[in-house]
């Protein structure tokens, strides 16, 4: 967990010195305690901070979601991504701000917090209908369809609009680029809340990785965590997708490097993967900006690029696919 | 292989139904637009006994468009079909599987350098779309027992690999290409040209019959490997051979109209059901294809005129959740 940190805070130097123009980290450093104005000075103040501060939290989120929603549906494949809550959630942007010409994000948020909860749960009940639990593969698949179904309206919506589709293609594919710290402060509190509630059911995950009966037996109430617990994914997942778009398989990568360093305990593996998160998030988009350069990869590419690797992987596993 | 003679019978009269059916779209589809057109006056055009304009948006714009569509969609119908049925999982079509999207990164690539012939086009296409059959044959293949759903899986993540390239592409490109790309990635059918009927026609010319020429072996391959092999079927050759088929038609229709989602996945489906056929009934299921693509895309610029939707947003909103009855179907007990 230290050189977690550690690592981190590194991430977290490159991203400020690291970019389209190199700056000195004696540079950086300067212009974080003596600010005097020069181009170097602001461009680590007004470009680099604010995305790297966005980069964390949104890494933060998406990789405790992850987390928790692997737990939630004791499913090794669930992400937000997969399981169709980006896509509602970016659904719900896009209808904020066309249908209701809202440009003020801390009211569009709602809509994506709203969007990606009615997908989220379509998905988990086409997926868990029948007499067997929600299976890995069937959910999985549940959220494909979902995804494709939402993500076509969200397309068609964007073509009949031309003017707004070149904001929002950057958009769509994830990036962190660009938004002030004002964003961050905007959705941090639906972050700070949906992880406050995921922390402090912790312990309910872990009653409920034994099944349902077992949760049961050992006293664990099943039904209201479950409904908390869900609750924050959505808010984690509403408030990244609102600053910094559909960042895909964070949530899924993520626990499973997690689980490697802290074990299954998830009172330590939410903020191992809020960690891991935002070091995966933070160093994609270094290396989003030094692999295309002069020009960048948004975060969203280099993160699917990364995670889809990780998902092939994870359903070759015996264990994953056979149902 | 003897069916009984009621069943052939009812595959014949499905089939004459469809190809009624597909005419019909195909007249709708040629006489509907912003400049209505009367079936009669339509015949008339065709046979060149009408005026210039009308003989030139009949015959140059319109007929194109349509005879495209219609080869687009009997592709789509037939390579589903036998993906269908070699992977014996309804869910196994090129598109959820990532054949679709390796051939849409050879074609951005191309399309991104400036305008390719047809010919091009379909050959980045095809070399993507064999690229991505590879990789995933390789990644699905079974080392400790086989799943019907393992091969679908690694497609979706292989898929999604290969969407975020596309997505790549897209955002370093200029907006006037990332607009244009955009749309043809939705699957559109607009100002399509005789030169892209001539891509397209070829394929489904010969790889149609072919495909359909294998269905009796495709059938005894759904009965399991050792059955096959048992009743006398070179079961690697025959998987092999109709595969690559298949896979060459999906490329053609990518390069055709882009990559139109579920209309792979639902022709074989819906063509099954209609001709209660116990095997991938090839040409039904690319009638039907050529007929669901021929209609969505009527749909898609009669119900928003005078805007054009592009044909692929129209067959997502209607395919998407019979996907998803699909699966609700699949969770049954009796059936999983």
């Amino acid at each position: 967990m230290a050189l977690l940190a550690v690592a981190l805070a590194a991430a977290c130097a490159a991203s400020l010195a690291l970019g389209s123009k190199a700056i000195p980290l004696g540079d950086v450093l300067d212009a974080l305690v003596d600010f005097d104005g020069s181009p170097h000075d602001l461009v680590v103040r007004e470009l680099r901070i604010p995305r790297t501060a966005l980069a964390l939290v949104v890494g933060a989120a998406l990789g405790t979601a992850g987390a928790v929603m692997q737990g939630l549906t004791r499913n090794p494949l669930a992400d937000p991504g997969i399981l169709g809550v980006n896509a509602g959630a970016s659904l719900g942007v896009v209808v904020a701000i066309f249908g209701f010409g809202i440009a003020d994000l801390s009211v569009y948020a709602w809509f994506a917090v709203v969007g990606g909860a009615l997908a989220g749960t379509v998905v988990y009940a086409l997926g868990a209908t029948g007499r067997s639990a929600a299976t890995p593969a069937r959910l999985a698949l549940a959220g494909m369809a979902v995804t494709a179904l939402v993500m076509s309206v969200t397309r068609a919506l964007l073509l009949l609009d031309e003017a707004a589709f070149d904001q929002f293609r950057f958009w769509v594919v994830g990036s962190v680029a660009g938004r002030s710290l004002a964003i961050t402060g905007q959705v941090l509190p639906f972050l700070v809340v949906g992880g406050a509630v995921a922390v402090a059911a912790a312990r309910h995950l872990d009653a409920l990785a034994l099944g349902e009966d077992m949760a049961r037996s050992l006293g664990s109430s099943v039904a209201r965590p479950r409904v908390a617990l869900a609750a924050a994914v959505v808010l984690l997942v509403g408030g990244a997708v609102a600053a910094a778009g559909p960042v895909a398989f964070v949530g899924l990568a993520v626990p499973h490097a997690a689980r490697l360093v802290v074990g299954n305990a998830h009172r330590r593996l939410l903020p191992c993967s809020a960690l891991v998160g935002a070091l995966l998030v933070v160093g994609a988009d270094v290396f989003g900006r030094i692999v295309a350069r002069p020009g960048e990869a948004p975060v969203g590419i280099v993160t699917a690029a990364i995670g889809a690797p990780v998902f092939v992987a994870l359903v070759r596993r015996r264990r994953v696919a056979a149902l | 292989m003897t069916r009984p003679p009621w069943r052939r019978r009812r595959r014949l009269v499905v089939a004459i139904a469809l190809a009624g059916a597909l005419a019909a779209a195909l007249m709708l589809s040629v006489g509907m637009g912003t400049f209505a057109v009367a079936p009669t006056d339509v015949v008339r055009a065709l046979l060149g006994r009408a005026p210039d304009e009308l003989v030139f948006v009949v015959r140059e714009l319109r007929l194109p468009r349509a005879l495209t569509g219609a080869l687009v969609g009997a592709a789509l119908g037939a390579s589903g079909a036998v993906f269908q049925s070699v992977a014996r999982n309804p869910l196994a079509s090129p598109d959820l599987l990532g054949i679709s999207a390796g051939a849409s990164v050879g074609a951005v690539l191309l399309l991104l350098g400036g305008n390719p012939g047809p010919i091009a086009l379909l050959a980045a296409s095809a070399g993507g779309a064999s690229g991505a059959a590879v990789l995933i044959a390789f990644l699905a293949r079974r080392h400790n027992g086989r799943t019907p759903y393992r091969l679908v899986l690694v497609g979706i993540g292989v898929a999604a690999a290969l969407t975020s390239v596309t997505s790549y592409l897209l955002v370093r490109a200029g907006l006037y290409d990332a607009e244009r790309l955009t749309l043809w990635l939705t699957g559109s059918l607009n100002a399509r040209t005789w030169a892209d009927v001539g891509v397209v026609l070829p394929a489904v010319v010969v790889g149609v019959p072919a495909l359909a020429a294998c269905t009796s072996r495709l059938r005894l391959l759904e009965l399991g490997d050792d059955l096959a092999t048992g009743l006398g079927v070179c079961v690697g050759r025959a998987r092999g051979v109709s595969l690559a088929v298949a896979v060459v038609l999906a490329a053609a229709a990518v390069a055709g109209a882009g990559p139109i989602e579920f209309v792979a996945l639902a022709a074989p489906q819906i063509a099954r059901r209609a001709a209660r056929a116990g095997d991938p009934a090839v040409v039904v299921s690319a009638l039907c294809g050529a007929v669901v693509v021929v209609g969505a895309d009527l749909a898609a610029r009669v119900l928003f005129s005078p805007i054009e939707l592009p044909v692929g947003v129209v067959t997502a909103v209607v395919g998407a959740p019979y996907l998803l009855r699909l699966l609700v179907r699949a969770n049954r007990p009796e059936v999983a």
